[in-house]
């Protein structure tokens, strides 16, 4: 049977020399410095992370050429799925990426202004390696597609840009339909309104998402530990959950994360 | 385009991995490496005939991947035939076997696979949640040298077609994504056999099958 998967997400910095550093701060503040990616993806993988998730958060040339030379040095030595996202805009950038170990991409912007981008990748190298992230933020007015009730109120989700700072006007569920039919293997959920709060996953928002297309589904964004794994798969239908800080901090090892799950029946791979 | 890595000392079995230009190969030669093989990646054909064994790589889509490479269709068979183990990964895989439904999608003629282990590659049904990505179990169906000490283990799978092999028997794994599938299969010499799943991304699993091939290929 397939199992859930659990997610560790290393979002990639440069420290003041230069050098690849994992920061984590809890709604967008307080910045903490909590390893060396290379590291950290090591550890991880000993404690049964089942993929990996690397975010370039720099969004500059130098971030980028840090982030290859992570990747590889990740690939070196780890013998799991390695996803990584940021600043990914041409189908250069994907096979670049790849190259260095990759095995899939994750694009937020790029695919949002330039959809042609998914079918280009999964036509060169897969839909399997595609991965389309959405930064999803409730909206209670009427400018929406697609509503779902969230506390007796009509919500919609916007696809959102720069990390939740610029609107698109876009529904993130016509979004996530366009991207699959245009070729994307996976969707990669986040939430503004969960971000660093770890109060749980969007629930609602992942569980449209699930039931509006086939492809599978990482939710992210919110987790504060192992209960709420356990409803973003058996309340929203997510395949996999992603998580940062709770692993960063040592709040909960992934291992026990998995127990959890298994415990209730969750299939995990232990 | 030839690289060559002598990173071991005591290599178990020289490995080629054929080079025909698509997606990671880098997990696959590590992986490799790990397991004592000296790994070259190339498109040059005359590294086949010495090599102890073929690496046939592959992720992305089954007409592009037997188009790329078709230059090397002859040199790939005359492996098969002179009996040096060939390992097909992922499309590499599927495309040991005759034809894919995948092909046919857009209308156009069917692609030909190599037609080593006779079969087609057909769609996961409607309705299920495709690629079939992430880490399911291996049920081991009969003995073959690539599968020991990995029975009941999970591997990381990420595709949306499947082997059906002609011979049933072809099968040495299934798999269950809301119905069997032949996770590993392996024609009736034995030395042309492939796995569904990425063994250079299944963590430990993946690491003792590439283990066996290297041992597979130290044999020959």
């Amino acid at each position: 049977m397939l199992t859930k998967r659990i997610i560790p997400c290393i979002d990639v910095d440069l420290d003041e020399d230069g050098n690849p550093a994992v920061y984590t701060g809890v709604n967008f503040e307080d910045l903490k410095y909590t390893g060396d990616p290379v590291e950290m993806a090591k550890a991880y993988n000993e404690s049964g992370a089942d993929e990996f998730v690397f975010l370039d958060i720099t969004a500059s040339a130098e971030g980028r050429e840090t982030m290859l030379d992570v990747v590889e040095r990740v690939a070196d030595e780890v013998f799991i799925p390695l996803t990584v996202g940021g600043g990914i805009r041409t189908t250069d950038d994907i096979k670049e990426t790849l190259r260095a170990g990759a095995d899939k991409v994750s694009i937020t912007t790029g695919a949002l202004e330039r959809p042609e981008l998914i079918n280009e990748g999964a036509t060169a190298f897969g839909n399997q390696c595609i991965v389309i992230s959405v930064d999803a933020r409730r909206r209670f007015d009427g400018e929406g597609e697609h509503y779902v009730e969230i506390d007796g109120e009509s919500c919609w989700f916007e696809c959102t840009k720069k990390g939740g700072r610029e609107g698109t006007g876009i529904d993130v569920l016509e979004w996530a339909q366009e991207a699959e039919r245009r070729g994307a293997g996976e969707l990669f959920v986040n939430s503004i309104d969960k971000d660093g709060t770890k109060d749980g996953y969007d629930l609602p928002l992942t569980k449209a998402v699930c039931e509006t297309v086939d492809t599978p589904v990482i939710a992210s964004s919110g987790c504060g530990g192992p209960e709420d794994m356990y409803d973003v798969f058996t309340e929203a239908g997510a395949d996999a959950g992603l998580a940062a800080s709770i692993f960063h901090f040592d709040e909960y090892s992934i291992e026990e994360t998995k127990e959890y799950l298994d415990e209730r029946d969750v299939p995990v791979r232990l | 385009m030839s690289t060559l890595s002598t990173s071991s000392e005591q290599s178990l079995a020289s490995v080629v991995i054929v080079d025909y230009g698509l997606g990671n190969l880098r997990s696959v030669t590590r992986g490799l490496e790990r397991a004592d093989a000296d790994v070259e990646i190339t498109d040059d054909p005359a590294a086949f005939a010495d090599a102890d064994g073929v690496v046939l790589p592959g992720v992305g889509a089954f007409r592009e991947g037997v188009e790329n490479a078709d230059p090397l269709r002859e040199d790939l068979l005359e492996v098969a035939e002179r009996g040096t183990p060939l390992f097909g990964i992922c499309l590499g895989m599927q495309m040991l076997l005759t034809t894919s439904e995948e092909g046919e999608n857009d209308g156009e003629s069917a692609v030909q696979g190599l037609d080593l282990i006779p079969g087609t590659n057909v769609r996961f049904a409607e309705g299920q949640k495709v690629p079939h990505m992430g880490w399911n179990e291996l049920d081991v169906q009969r003995d073959h040298p690539l599968v020991e000490g990995v029975d009941g283990q999970y591997a990381y799978f990420v595709h949306s077609y499947y082997a059906v092999p002609d011979d049933e028997n072809a099968a040495v794994a299934m798999t269950d994504y809301e119905r069997e599938f032949p996770s590993i299969v392996a024609n009736e010499d034995g030395n042309v056999f492939g796995t569904q799943f990425h063994p250079e991304k299944s963590g430990e699993t993946g690491l003792q099958i590439l283990r066996n091939f290297v041992e597979i290929c130290s044999r020959e």
